[in-house]
């Protein structure tokens, strides 16, 4: 194999930030308490971090907030020192951890595109030179004369982002510019990235969106705590995101055991519910796109009781109810005696989109609705990571077909057009 | 992943090593403190109706108040020759110190959006700052000229020690500048303390006073310590140089001329000191900010 050099090489880098606890700021401070260091907090924030970028890649770098992904690309960009490891770069880089740096208000337009661009590698001939495509790229000819202050803020991202693309880098370090603009900016950078990708420049971005990893990349790395958790395939990575996301969402929002939230006499008492993968096996996540999975409640009877009706409530995070399931109409479930216990099995074929789902089990006397025996809200929970990013509740498979032309008539032919949807992972 | 397991480190392109004071490429680093400077020069006196003219103005103000309590009130002066423009050359060289170190001492701190946000050699900083002073301090030696002409002074080839004092100037102010812009960033009271070592610098040299009158008035050796501060020195022999030459030469001011080594020293010491700290600094600026 020819020895061709990866654009980027990260070799075991590990970064650790010293945070105090109580900050030593003046010198009175100091020399009242000389000896009193204040005390100091290690945080590591990258843990031996290796991995490798082919050139022309498109590599995306994903985590949670707090995961070490930002500091990992300062470390690249050379803001950061890394304490140890190694970081090879090969071919002229570009940092755009933040859209027009430099930009002052005060200033015109010819001014700030100066500035941001020799803050971002060219010299002031080259920024000359390219004055004049980079406004025409921005589309702000007719206001260059105008301070920046007195643009719109969408004027100014616009500037800024002309400006980043006309520096030629090789190696390009993007940090979620793409949270900001309007749709249709958006729509520009999406383009403008595939035209990047089509050039064969290697591009490393660092997003929480796992609808632009899985659009752009051609390869993605997870980050967990500092430590790489996955590189591969985007698909498969912008799984493991939202899974590890979830989870820990699931720990914040532990079963809600509080006695408010449960209802009834309690002549059967509710005493544990799960879900079950496609598999049988108990799971908190499991996947979307029609597999088959299974709600399942255990009840446990204090009396005889005849004909209870046993149901679910399935809503998700924002409390709207996606799933309702019961026997009501479905027939008698018989009698149950003082000390018996049962389980109840709710199986069905999983279309719900990626997120996190709660289920409220429930007992009820036969005959009316809510003369409850035992109801759990939000008793159990379920990350459910579909493959497509959506925003919509369920994930249905569906076809689309674009009719053929036709003039008269006036019905708009449905536009194909792929929005930049945000994943329901950032919730 | 492969290509990792051994260290062949020559091919594998660019090592990034973090931030540093000055950076490999000493284009980019010049580049980058002159496009910082010429920034803060436009913005200074941006949308102030009189603009540039503001930034001769305020020497200029000083030097009146001055000029008419030192001449009609109290008599300092009146005796020694061009003593307007003596005065002058004093508050504009001191104006330079005072802008180029008193604006350097925050500076890491107010550009903290570059800092944080990009790479780039973080010298350019603190001394954008210098060379911004350096573009006011050019402007305010043409007034000075002027006024020198108009009291009846004479071009002379010993102006041509400008150049020599302004850059021995401009290297203690970059000193000043990267030692107080990297102590600023662990400890904030570096600001008040500076402000108050200005004023004393402002009394504590002869600007608005002349070293002859120390000279006649107090011990000889007052005269010769207080050539020792270099910012002293600089000006006297500024005043020889451009002024007038009865105006004694720093030389002669310290006593033998060899002692003017510890002015030098001082002024040298200074930017090495600095420069030192600064760059000890430099890579750990964007965390510690």
């Amino acid at each position: 194999m020819p020895p061709v050099p990866p654009a980027v090489a990260v070799d075991g880098v590990s970064k650790t930030f010293r945070l105090p606890h109580e900050r030593v700021h003046t010198l009175k401070e100091r020399a009242l308490h000389p000896l009193r260091r204040a005390g100091v907090e290690a945080f590591p924030a990258l843990k031996d971090v290796s991995f490798a970028v082919d050139n022309g890649e498109f590599f995306g770098i994903v985590g949670r907030n707090g995961s070490g992904k930002s500091t990992l690309l300062k470390c690249l960009a050379g803001i950061y020192g890394a304490d140890r490891g190694r970081i090879f770069i090969n071919g002229r880089l570009s940092t755009f951890i933040e859209l027009g740096v430099g930009f002052n208000n005060d200033l015109p337009a010819r001014d700030n595109v100066m500035i941001n661009a020799t803050m971002l590698g060219l010299s002031p001939r080259e920024a000359r030179n390219r004055y004049d495509s980079v406004i025409d790229f921005a589309e702000l000819r007719e206001f260059e004369d105008l301070k920046l202050k007195n643009y719109s803020s969408g004027m100014e991202v616009r500037l800024a982002f002309s400006v980043m693309m006309h520096v030629d880098a090789e190696v390009m370090l993007i940090d979620e510019v793409l949270a900001v603009g309007d749709a249709s900016f958006q729509q520009k950078c999406f383009d403008e990235f595939a035209r990047i990708r089509r050039d064969g420049k290697t591009v490393l971005l660092v997003t929480h969106d796992m609808g632009s990893v899985q659009r752009f990349c051609d390869r993605a790395m997870l980050l967990e705590r500092g430590d790489v958790v996955e590189v591969g395939d985007p698909e498969h990575v912008a799984a493991r995101y939202l899974e590890i996301n979830f989870n820990r969402g699931e720990v914040e929002a532990p079963h809600d055991e509080s006695e408010s939230s449960r209802h009834g006499d309690r002549r059967a008492e509710i005493v544990d519910a799960w879900f079950e993968d496609e598999t049988g096996a108990r799971a908190a996540t499991v996947r979307g796109a029609g597999e088959h999975m299974t709600f399942c409640f255990r009840a446990q009877f204090r009396e005889a009781l005849t004909d209870p009706l046993f149901g679910v409530v399935i809503a998700d995070d924002r409390g709207t109810v996606v799933f309702e399931a019961s026997n009501l109409l479905r027939g008698a479930s018989g009698t149950f005696a003082a000390g018996e216990e049962t389980t109840v099995r709710i199986g069905f074929d999983n279309v719900l989109s990626s997120g996190r789902y709660e289920a409220t089990p429930a007992i009820a006397h036969s005959g009316s609705g809510s003369a409850w025996i035992d109801r759990r809200e939000r008793f159990a929970t379920v990350v459910v990571t579909a493959a497509r990013a959506t925003d919509a509740v369920l994930d249905l498979p569906f076809e689309l077909e674009i009719g053929p032309k036709a003039r008269p008539g006036g019905s708009s032919s449905e536009e194909a057009r792929p929005g930049g949807s945000r994943s329901g992972g950032s919730a | 992943m492969s290509a990792l397991e051994t260290p062949p480190s020559a091919g594998l392109g660019r090592q990034i090593k973090g931030p540093s004071a000055v950076g490999s490429d000493p284009r980019r680093f010049w580049h980058l403190t002159r496009a910082l400077a010429v920034t803060e020069f436009k913005l200074r006196f941006f949308g102030s109706v009189l603009g540039y003219a503001w930034q001769v103005m305020r020497p200029l103000l000083l030097f009146g108040v001055l000029y008419i309590l030192f001449t009609q009130v109290i008599d300092v002066g009146t005796d020694t020759p061009l003593y307007g423009v003596a005065l002058l050359l004093g508050l504009v060289l001191y104006t330079f110190l005072s802008e180029a170190t008193g604006a350097a001492v925050s500076s890491v701190v107010d550009r903290e959006n570059l800092v944080r946000k990009i790479e780039f050699p973080r010298l350019a900083v603190p001394l954008s700052v210098v060379l911004t002073a350096l573009f006011n301090l050019g402007l305010n030696l043409g007034v000075v000229v002027v006024f020198l002409l108009a009291s009846g002074g004479s071009v002379r080839w010993s102006w041509l020690e400008m150049i020599p004092l302004i850059v021995l100037l401009a290297i203690l102010a970059s000193g000043l500048a990267m030692l107080l812009s990297a102590l600023f960033v662990r400890a904030r009271d570096v600001k008040p303390i500076w402000d108050v070592v200005l004023q004393i610098l402002f009394y504590g040299t002869p600007i608005f006073y002349t070293i002859e009158t120390v000279q006649s008035s107090a011990p000889t050796w007052v005269a010769k310590a207080l050539m020792l501060n270099p910012f002293a020195a600089i000006l006297q022999q500024a005043r020889h140089a451009v002024v007038d030459p009865e105006y004694v030469s720093a030389s002669s001011a310290i006593g033998p001329a060899w002692r003017l080594i510890i002015p030098l020293a001082i002024v040298f010491g200074v930017f090495g000191l600095g420069y030192a700290v600064f760059r000890r600094a430099a890579p750990r600026l964007a965390e510690d900010l």
